[in-house]
């Protein structure tokens, strides 16, 4: 009997255990400019390249990327690989069963990704993979803990390790780039995906301006029409 | 007036009563003339129900509440509906502006005690918009069929499953299904469009007349009719509601738009807290969340629902716990009986009151924040100890309202 409960107690425990260590690793904030047209332009890019094999981002279209100053020339060479239309949606090149088969889940759709996780959380995310023979892909997280996706841009990275018994990773293996340009090249992806969460982010705000500029213009005429009725009040 | 416009409403006139209805309620309706901040959020409450009505039809177009195409036809909204993005913004922030205003609107009778007679009718209409509102902000929050939507909503159906006896049935009745599904997104879908918009629409318009009725109260409690001019019977510290009180509402529409535009344009989500992170991901019958939290609006209910961790009288935790939630609302409704003051207004009432109303509201904002966060044995006693504070603030009401050393009211308002 107490044998039970110790185990449904350890049972109770395991999710807390493991979320609060998830927990210790601090995000990086990541060093994204939303309007840097270019950055966007080199993340979209990187975005088809590396992402878009196994996940979608089924609500976005691709010529939406105008907005981020792409003509339709540039959209058809650089981003369409699936021989879409440009007016079509950017769904995966995989299909779900064969995802569901190779990695036991359908990759999610990225489409609003960086709406539900937040900019620090991917950027801090897409540069802690490390090799871990205990799982299946042989890949794992500091900040998501045995992560079915394998570290797709390890030839990029190079491969690190966790050093025994801490948090902190170790270069292994060099990859292409240095980390320097590996963090940039990340930090472009990860504005992009902010970009793709909400494509009308930055013409809000500027309307948002102009929206406050007349508001407060008729603030003051309200108010003086206010103040003019009531002069008769006391 | 031209003579052709006077022909006009005097065929109007006997037809239809226009030019005495304008009187009656604008024109010759008299307001107290010392209406002060407080008194703008009635107008507001209105000028967002109108905002929801007319956004909710365009995004009604557009959406499709079908479990399968739910997430996808709200970013296709998001995207490619021409201003959708705009008109979802302005739903989704109306939507918990519609509460913000309703809660100081709220506060604002409880300090001039403007549910006390004869308003006690005109209260209790507002609790029925109120009980409204937060269906119509339950059943607007599933639609979009995020996780969050989906495991609040989860919550919530599993506090009927709490009843005895009847409860597994109840929820299974309510949800079409034996689990949160399709069946219940498009049920959901239709309280939300049509049973519940065309409620509060008559419930908003019988609380107008029940106010235009009584007449409004004010920030001295007064009554206004009490002392009218002997010559015109027109109340001695009242105004006509137009044009003083439209103009000045106006005012107060631009002030509130001001605030409203600035969440709508720069913080859709206002930190997650009106649009949650974790509704950005679609919902997953079969992956339950860290952590569940509703919006704000609903979070110092949702505490006072976690609160109870112990059976008592033989009666499951959970069951205490949803009656506990559902009295915390309930109780607003007896405020006209539970306070004995000689006083409405905060102005005239003593120490005793106004220590409880803000203990009240220091408890409703603990409470409030307790509920966003995941509970520890800490946050639970802190949950605890305001649930009581809560409860004590109505309930002890009777008493130290009674005994509280009060001011004498004036005879006429006062600035």
């Amino acid at each position: 009997m107490r044998m039970i409960k110790f185990l449904l107690l350890a049972v109770l425990l395991v999710p807390y255990i493991a979320y609060s260590s998830s927990e210790e690793v601090k995000l990086d904030k990541a060093p994204i400019d939303k309007a840097d047209k270019e950055s966007l332009k080199r993340g979209a890019k990187s975005f088809v390249e590396y992402c878009l094999t196994c996940h979608g981002a089924n609500f976005m279209r691709y010529n939406r990327h105008q907005d981020i100053g792409m003509s339709d020339d540039d959209i058809r060479t650089n981003l369409i690989r699936t021989g879409q239309k440009t007016g079509g949606l950017m769904e995966a090149a995989m299909r779900k069963k064969e995802a569901e088969e190779w990695f036991g889940v359908v990759p999610p759709d990225l489409s609003v990704i960086a709406r539900a996780r937040g900019a620090d959380w991917l950027y801090t995310y897409l540069r802690t993979f490390y090799q871990d023979t205990s799982t299946y892909s042989g890949w794992n997280n500091l900040i998501f803990d045995k992560v079915a996706m394998p570290h797709v841009l390890h030839n990029l990275q190079g491969w690190q390790v966790l050093e025994s018994g801490t948090k902190n990773l170790v270069q292994a293996k060099p990859g292409l780039m240095t980390k320097e340009e590996y963090d940039s090249f990340v930090a472009d992806l990860v504005n992009y995906m902010v970009y793709l969460g909400e494509p009308h982010a930055h013409y809000r705000k500027e309307l948002g301006a102009i929206v406050l500029f007349f508001l407060f213009g008729m603030l003051g005429l309200t108010y003086l029409l206010k103040k003019e009725y009531w002069t008769d009040i006391h | 007036m031209s003579e052709q416009q006077n022909s006009i409403m005097q065929w109007i006139d006997k037809r239809f009563p226009m030019t005495a209805t304008w009187k009656a309620h604008l024109s010759e309706y008299y307001a107290p003339k010392n209406f002060n901040f407080w008194y703008y959020f009635g107008s507001l409450a209105l000028l967002v129900l109108v905002n929801q009505l007319l956004t909710g039809i365009f995004l009604t177009m557009n959406y499709k509440p079908d479990a399968g195409m739910a997430f996808a036809s709200v970013e296709y909204i998001m995207r490619d509906v021409d201003f959708g993005w705009l008109i979802r913004y302005m739903h989704s922030t109306g939507a918990s502006m519609f509460f913000v205003v309703v809660y100081l609107h709220m506060f604002r009778g409880m300090m001039y005690g403007s549910y006390r007679k004869p308003r006690e009718l005109l209260w209790l209409i507002g609790m029925a918009i109120f009980f409204v509102l937060m269906s119509m902000a339950f059943t607007g929050y599933i639609l979009p069929w995020g996780q969050m939507s989906y495991w609040g909503a989860q919550v919530i159906v599993s506090m009927f499953g709490a009843i005895p006896v009847i409860g597994d049935t109840l929820s299974n009745w309510i949800l079409g299904d034996f689990m949160l599904s399709d069946a219940a997104l498009n049920r959901f879908f239709a309280y939300h469009v049509v049973t519940l918009p065309v409620l509060i629409v008559v419930l908003v318009f019988v609380h107008i007349i029940a106010l235009h009725e009584t007449g409004s109260n004010n920030p001295d409690g007064i009554e206004i009719k009490a002392n009218k001019d002997p010559r015109t019977g027109i109340p001695v510290d009242g105004i006509p509601f137009h044009p003083y009180y439209t103009v000045k509402d106006i005012f107060g529409v631009v002030g509130f738009l001001i605030v409203f535009c600035g969440i709508i344009f720069f913080a859709p989500e206002m930190g997650g807290y009106f649009l949650e992170d974790n509704n950005f991901i679609p919902a997953n019958p079969l992956h339950t969340p860290d952590h569940i939290a509703p919006v704000w609006y609903f979070t110092p209910y949702y505490s006072m629902l976690r609160a109870v961790t112990v059976n008592f009288l033989g009666v499951d935790a959970k069951l205490w716990g949803v009656i506990l939630m559902a009295a915390s609302v309930v109780v607003f409704c007896f405020l006209p009986w539970l306070d004995r003051s000689p006083v409405k207004s905060i102005r005239y009432k003593g120490p005793y009151f106004k220590f409880a109303l803000t203990l009240f509201v220091i408890s409703f904002f603990v409470l409030g924040w307790l509920g966003t966060k995941s509970p520890t044995p800490l946050y639970t006693l802190l949950a605890q100890i305001f649930t009581v504070i809560y409860f004590a603030f109505f309930l002890l009401m009777p008493w130290y309202s009674k005994i509280d050393k009060t001011k004498p009211e004036p005879k006429n308002v006062t600035k």
